[in-house]
């Protein structure tokens, strides 16, 4: 018996297959890095997790904008949709560069030594603000249009924000530099396959997130025309 | 030109409006010395250099005066339909929120102008130099551009005054990294060249934040 396979399902299987994958090409096909050992492996999962963080950022943009251009409803789900995912995985980039610094540099939190991880915590602030406005103001087209506005400031914001803490650090020699990890051919695959594998997965969690808003959508309808 | 004596009409009745009850003005006041107070005291124990933090109290006092500032400026508009009023007025929306803009500008640059003595007392430094009033100026409008926009959103909301803080400042923190950092250069007699960059970031930051601003206020308002 062949059942039809909607997109839905389609991306599902995508993303469990990829993740298993990914994890095997982690932990068993990626080399031991020299200098910081099996906690390098980190590295896969985090820088991944801060791709998504701000791809999803660009997502509320774009579905912002589009919104404001069109009022369609279905453009601002998508935006809610993505601040929400994003949040997620920002909130695990910051955890899992916290523990990494932790191990590498015997430090929770080095301010001075790296600008990305100050960065990525004011992204999820700005997610945070993003999700506040919305669930403190009344009326959904206010939501959604109020919301949108502050998704492309809040983006615009980002380069800005990036650039006075990395110059912020002046000329303070870094501690470890981490740009300076030379990544092997085995190494490379196995990153880009992870951030191939946490895109799908987001547009995975993408997809039913937003089916989910359209059905409250429908509800919220549904409900109005009952009163 | 027309839209700028719309502009100006808009500023004035603020001004105009403030002159006569003096409360924004007064509170902002208060608030502003309370805060070098408590500043004073919390780093006076521990802080050997206070000339070290003395930038960075500068401008926490500016960033959360200015919040105060812009959280009253859009939320008296509420009060009496004023917004409806200024609507109705023949003119573009934009002209509203460059009035409000250049209203804001000129009450925090006032209270900004009455700080920089005190400051000057209170840390034993010369804060009237041209490059550091510069700085206000630039960082001033920074939080102007912004804020206005943003305090017209938070104005609608629920709670507005916990609001427009949690809007405002990781937008501006760019702003506050580079007044700090020039402010922090120019106490320390560096060379121009050295924070010369810093400059340069406020005034790109400033156009695009009011370009951005300006764009998208009409659906900020609107409805």
């Amino acid at each position: 018996m062949i059942r039809r396979l909607g997109i839905g399902g389609v991306l599902n299987w995508l993303s469990a297959l990829s993740m298993m994958a990914a994890l095997y090409l982690v932990f068993l096909y990626a080399p031991t890095e020299a200098v910081m050992g099996d906690v390098q492996r980190i590295f896969y999962f985090h820088v991944s997790s801060a791709w998504v963080g701000f791809f999803a950022f660009f997502v509320t943009l774009i579905g912002g904008i589009a919104y404001l251009r069109g009022q369609n409803r279905d453009w601002d789900t998508v935006a809610l949709s993505s601040v929400e995912i994003g949040i997620t995985f920002t909130a695990m980039a910051v955890i899992t560069g916290s523990i990494w610094a932790k191990a590498t540099w015997n430090a929770w939190w080095p301010w001075q030594q790296e600008p990305r991880l100050v960065l990525v915590s004011i992204l999820l602030l700005l997610y945070l603000a993003y999700l506040m406005l919305r669930a403190f103001l009344e009326g959904e087209e206010r939501k959604a249009r109020f919301a949108a506005v502050y998704g492309i400031v809040a983006f615009i914001s980002v380069p800005f924000t990036f650039m006075s803490i990395r110059w912020w650090q002046g000329l303070h020699p870094v501690v470890f530099e981490r740009e300076g990890m030379n990544l092997t051919p085995k190494m490379l695959a196995t990153f880009l396959f992870c951030l191939a594998t946490f895109t799908i997965l987001y547009f995975t969690l993408l997809l039913h997130r937003v089916r989910l808003g359209r059905l409250e959508d429908r509800l919220r309808g549904l409900r109005e025309q009952l009163r | 030109m027309a839209f700028l004596r719309k502009t100006l009409a808009i500023v004035w009745k603020d001004v105009v409006a403030e002159l006569r009850t003096r409360e924004m003005f007064s509170s902002m006041l208060v608030f502003a010395l309370l805060v070098i107070v408590i500043f004073s005291f919390s780093f006076d124990l521990r802080v050997e250099n206070i000339v070290q933090v003395a930038p960075g109290v500068l401008w926490v006092t500016f960033a959360f005066s200015s919040t105060l500032e812009l959280s009253r400026s859009l939320a008296v508009e509420m009060e009496n339909g004023c917004l409806d009023g200024l609507f109705l007025a023949p003119m573009d929306r934009s002209v509203i929120y460059f009035g409000k803009m250049l209203g804001n500008l000129v009450f925090i640059s006032t209270i900004e102008a009455l700080m920089l003595p005190i400051f000057s007392v209170v840390f034993n430094l010369n804060l009237i130099r041209p490059l550091l009033l510069l700085t206000v100026f630039l960082g001033t409008t920074g939080f102007a551009a912004v804020g206005t926009l943003l305090a017209a959103m938070a104005v609608n909301t629920r709670a507005r005054e916990v609001m427009l803080p949690v809007l405002v400042f990781p937008i501006i923190l760019p702003v506050v990294i580079s007044a700090v950092k020039v402010t922090g250069g120019v106490l320390d007699g560096a060379a121009f060249s050295e924070f010369a960059h810093w400059i340069q970031f406020l005034v790109a930051f400033d156009v695009i934040f009011l370009v951005v601003s300006y764009m998208t206020f009409d659906f900020v308002v609107q409805g």
